[in-house]
């Protein structure tokens, strides 16, 4: 699988790897969109592109429609571990403003 | 400037090619010695013209996309990605970051993108003919 799912503390995380282009990423919409319905009680979700190789601009149509979801269901999401190039991307977008964006650390 | 070398190849307008595609260009282009970011803003700008091509241009069907990719002597790759299909009516307004003609889950980044991670960026449409968007990087590393 693309992206594995794990849940702790009242957080979901979805732990991405490989490539997000517009032909992997109905597949990672899915298993994430599976989870955000069935953890009822999470409020958070982070999604980890530590595994992510690549990424165009459908790694932000991912995020995007993904935290649309998880704030419809009362719940925040957070990035983290975006390389300098993926953050560079998803800035464009403006989502900084909506939910919180980490590069991977040094 | 003077072309040293060229790559032209056609496929099916699939979205299974669209890592195949960028993965070749980059292959292609890499004889200009270029750095791993220089070589990732390559496949982000070829990811998005292809998709383009198969998410608007030839929607609900699968028609040919064609890529040149010509390496110059001064340091250039020029990358051209052309299809024949529906052609954008309003160019200006498909570049407007953020605007998608199909909502769901496009970002409507594509030519913003493209834009960020190159040094010219032409796009030539004609609706229902088809559109040639051509992408100018220059490599900074060493040249051949």
């Amino acid at each position: 699988m693309p992206v594995t799912i794990k849940t702790k503390q009242n957080t979901i995380y979805a732990y991405l790897k490989g490539e997000i282009d517009h032909h992997t990423a109905p597949e990672l919409r899915n298993t994430i969109d599976d989870a955000i319905i069935m953890n009822e009680t999470s409020q958070m979700l982070v999604l980890d592109f530590s595994g992510v190789t690549f990424m165009d601009s459908s790694g932000v149509g991912l995020v995007m429609g993904r935290y649309r979801l998880a704030s419809s269901k009362g719940k925040k999401l957070r990035v983290d571990n975006l390389s300098e190039r993926d953050y560079k991307i998803m800035k464009m977008s403006g989502i900084e403003k909506l939910a919180q964006i980490n590069k991977v650390k040094e | 400037m003077k072309k040293i070398n060229e790559l032209k190849m056609v496929f099916d307008s699939r979205s299974v090619n669209e890592s195949f595609s960028r993965m070749a260009v980059a292959a292609f282009a890499s004889q200009l010695d270029m750095t791993v970011e220089e070589m990732g803003d390559i496949k982000t700008v070829v990811s998005e013209a292809v998709t383009n091509c198969i998410v608007h241009a030839y929607r609900n069907t699968i028609g040919k996309i064609y890529i040149t990719c010509a390496v110059f002597e001064e340091g250039i790759v020029r990358v051209r990605v052309r299809d024949k299909g529906c052609g954008i009516a309003d160019v200006e307004k498909a570049m407007e970051p953020l605007y998608t003609s199909l909502g769901g889950d496009r970002s409507g980044l594509g030519f913003s993108v493209m834009e960020s991670f190159s040094d010219k960026l032409t796009v030539r449409s004609k609706p229902g003919v088809g559109t040639t968007v051509t992408i100018d990087k220059k490599i900074k590393g060493k040249v051949l």
